[in-house]
């Protein structure tokens, strides 16, 4: 599978010669021996990136130790203690005595079943590296927008986990999601336990109101239902209602750059008869999808990246900015033109699809 | 929706006479208990209870007339009672004993037409209260997780209780346009429930076993009777200082509970059902007329449905004494043991927890409470 194109931008440096490309390759070798510390090294010094504030934003996040896995005194009374709390969960589950929010979000059991259920995908199958975390704020409201892709919503999924196992406030991202997730059964229960809401302008101002971190990705469907030959050129962000929003609000935008996830289903046909027999806004047909069945819905393990990009501050506006169509325009643009060079930049510095 | 009325002639003749409330639907559990609190109030003189059939429990003090609100001899019993306030409880889901859905349809819509009709002719009516419902917003998939007051549903109700409060809604409005010196407060309850509510919620709660919308866990809310008959009161006497009684109001308990942490706490199993499966189920009980599961009340146990109630405690000022949780246990209190009760299931928890193998002898389970 190729390479997608890539449109060089700013400094070459960052762009792979063919002087540095087996340098690069044995960095890669390398780094199975040595360790994550090494690849992280290597990864700054092979790429030095042309602006003060790429580089802060390139500050990878080592993984951490999950808090319930922490000290252990003896094997024996971590699995005990392990035992009661699992017991002590059950026993709030069964009883129903837990609390949820306005929004449906289950916080406990989104922490401690669902989570777990999704970070094996994270930490194993993709293998996402997370960077530039601290550009989420540690409190208050924030907006970050990412592009979207990949056929299935996964990339939402994983930029949550990404904010809820490396952020060092612990904060819980609260995604938007399109009005077909809550249509269809068992998948909007989930959602809502997961605390994802639907994208309209109330529930996000609502969300931003009490100060919780939102993701939004306003390609929407456009996005994800790109065929294979348009992957990370983003889609029109449609029609900028993030931006007012925002800045209703006042909490900065975060842009977020997602890379892998366009590789993991390439759509290279969409089955639109059948999508409108079945009431979905594309039926995806990728290389192994249906003609393999079931197992042809298993996604290609892909090495994924997820960048936070430096935050794009609203506060400054004057509160009847939200009602200029002209500024929201020229930020959705920034923001919209700071995601698509993040993916530049990203697709530059990846050695290889799968690794 | 209106300002408070200031009508000079209405004024003296309060003065004159003290303060006379009007109660329709009294008939009902909730009727009664709001007039027998509103009698207790200083400022009231005199409480005229008025419903098409006497009612079976006893109403304090007040006056009973009974008048059916469907025909115009309401628009007599307002001139001759010189009421100031009417409050509207007749708009309701089910039918009192064995009536049916037309004559329900007919109290709530044509009811409220006639009250509204002779309330605009009478001189001295200055305050009106309706009871309405968040049924209002209806219940979709593409609605927004939080109503506020403002906002209009996505999907307008198609029929039922929902479709007649949107229409009675509709008219109290129209009344609000021509009679502006009128205070008009119309509240929307969130699922009253209490030990004597007697709503659709309340005899689906009931059941042994709750069938439920397989892929599907609406988020409900709750109102206790209480705070109903509380939130009445304060919209039919002049507002406190600071606050204002007039307009359009959410009235819910804080907080959301699940459909299916009700179930576990009422400790009642749940059956999940294909939403076929229960759009025929539920037509199917009926029409053999053992309980009113209507289209709409299988919307709300598909979708849920959750109110924002800022604009209940900033500008009305109330506060409920219950939140939605709270209101929920006294209700599970006041309903038998379900086949489940959650006391024995956290009783085998714990035993399971007491197992050597399992806690290792340390009773550490308590902490979940």
């Amino acid at each position: 599978m190729a390479d997608a194109k890539v449109i060089p931008f700013d400094d070459d440096r960052s762009r792979g010669s063919a002087v540095q490309r087996p340098s690069r390759r044995r960095g890669a070798g390398s780094r199975r021996k040595s360790g994550e510390p090494a690849r992280v090294r290597e990864v700054q010094q092979v790429q030095p990136l042309p602006t003060s504030a790429a580089g802060q934003d390139d500050v990878p996040v080592t993984h951490e130790e999950q808090p319930f896995q922490g000290p252990q005194d003896g094997a024996g009374s971590g699995l005990e203690r392990r035992v009661a709390s699992g017991l002590a969960f059950l026993r709030r589950r069964l009883t129903g005595d837990y609390e949820i929010d306005d929004f449906g979000y289950d916080e406990e059991l989104t922490d401690q079943v669902l989570m777990s259920l999704l970070r094996p995908l994270y930490d194993k199958y993709f293998r996402v590296d997370v960077k530039g975390i601290e550009n989420i704020p540690a409190q208050g409201g924030a907006l970050i927008v990412a592009n979207h892709s990949g056929t299935l919503p996964l990339d939402g999924l994983m930029m949550q986990v990404a904010v809820h196992d490396h952020h060092p406030a612990g904060r819980h991202l609260r995604l938007l999601a399109a009005d077909l997730v809550f249509v269809l059964p068992v998948v909007n229960e989930l959602a809502r336990k997961l605390g994802h809401t639907l994208a309209c302008t109330e529930d996000a101002e609502r969300l931003l109101a009490q100060g919780e971190v939102v993701g939004v990705m306003p390609e929407g469907f456009k996005g994800i239902g790109k065929p294979f030959s348009e992957r990370y050129k983003l889609q029109r962000f449609g029609r900028g209602g993030f931006v007012s929003t925002a800045l209703r609000q006042g909490t900065p935008i975060i842009p977020c750059s997602i890379v892998g996830a366009e590789e993991i289903y390439p759509m290279i046909g969409n089955a639109k008869t059948l999508a409108r027999l079945l009431g979905f806004p594309y039926f995806p047909l990728t290389p192994t999808f249906p003609w393999l069945g079931p197992l042809g819905a298993v996604p290609l393990p892909t090495k994924w990246t997820i960048q936070f990009g430096e935050p794009i501050a609203t506060d400054g506006y004057p509160p009847e900015a939200a009602e200029d169509p002209m500024l929201m325009f020229n930020l959705t643009d920034q923001v919209r033109e700071q995601i698509q060079h993040t993916l530049y930049k990203l697709l530059v510095q990846r050695r290889s699809v799968f690794f | 929706m209106t300002r408070p009325g200031q009508g000079a002639r209405s004024e003296r003749k309060a003065l004159i006479l003290g303060k006379v409330v009007l109660v329709t639907g009294v008939a009902r559990q909730l009727g009664g208990r709001f007039v027998r609190r509103i009698q207790r109030d200083p400022q009231v003189d005199r409480v005229v209870a008025v419903d098409a059939v006497p009612p079976e429990h006893h109403l304090g003090g007040a006056d009973f007339i009974q008048a059916d609100i469907r025909q115009p001899a309401i628009a007599r019993v307002l001139a001759e009672t010189n009421a100031d306030t009417v409050v509207h409880l007749d708009v309701t889901a089910t039918a009192l004993g064995s009536g049916s859905r037309t004559t329900v349809k007919e109290t709530n819509v044509i009811g409220t037409m006639q009250l509204l009709g002779a309330c605009q002719k009478s001189p001295t009516v200055k305050r009106l209260v309706v009871k309405s419902s968040t049924n209002v917003y209806g219940s979709a998939p593409r609605d927004p997780a939080v109503f506020t007051e403002t906002m209009p549903p996505k999907s307008l109700p198609s029929g039922g209780f929902a479709k007649d409060t949107v229409e009675v809604e509709g008219y109290v409005r129209g009344f609000a346009r021509r009679r502006p010196d009128v205070a008009v407060c119309v509240l929307r309850f969130a699922n009253i429930l209490g030990p004597t509510a007697d709503t659709p919620l309340v005899s689906y709660f009931a059941l042994p076993v709750l069938p439920t919308v397989l892929g599907y866990d609406p988020r409900l809310q709750f109102v206790h009777e209480d705070d109903v008959v509380e939130v009445l009161r304060i919209a039919s006497h002049e507002p406190a200082r600071g606050t204002l009684n007039s307009g359009t109001f959410n009235i819910a308990g804080d907080g959301v509970l699940l459909l299916s942490q009700c179930s576990r706490r009422l400790g009642r199993p749940t059956v999940p059902l294909l939403l076929p499966a229960v759009t025929w189920a539920g037509s199917l009980v009926r029409t053999l007329g053992m309980t009113d599961f209507s289209p709409e009340q299988i919307r709300l146990l598909t979708h849920g449905r959750v109110v924002s109630t800022d604009q209940m405690r900033e500008t009305l000022g109330f506060t409920p004494k219950y939140t939605t949780a709270e209101t929920f246990a006294d209700f599970a209190r006041s309903q038998g043991p379900g086949l489940l009760p959650p006391e024995a299931l956290a009783g085998a928890v714990d035993r399971i927890a007491a197992l050597p193998l399992g806690g290792g002898g340390h009773p550490q389970t308590p902490s979940a409470n």
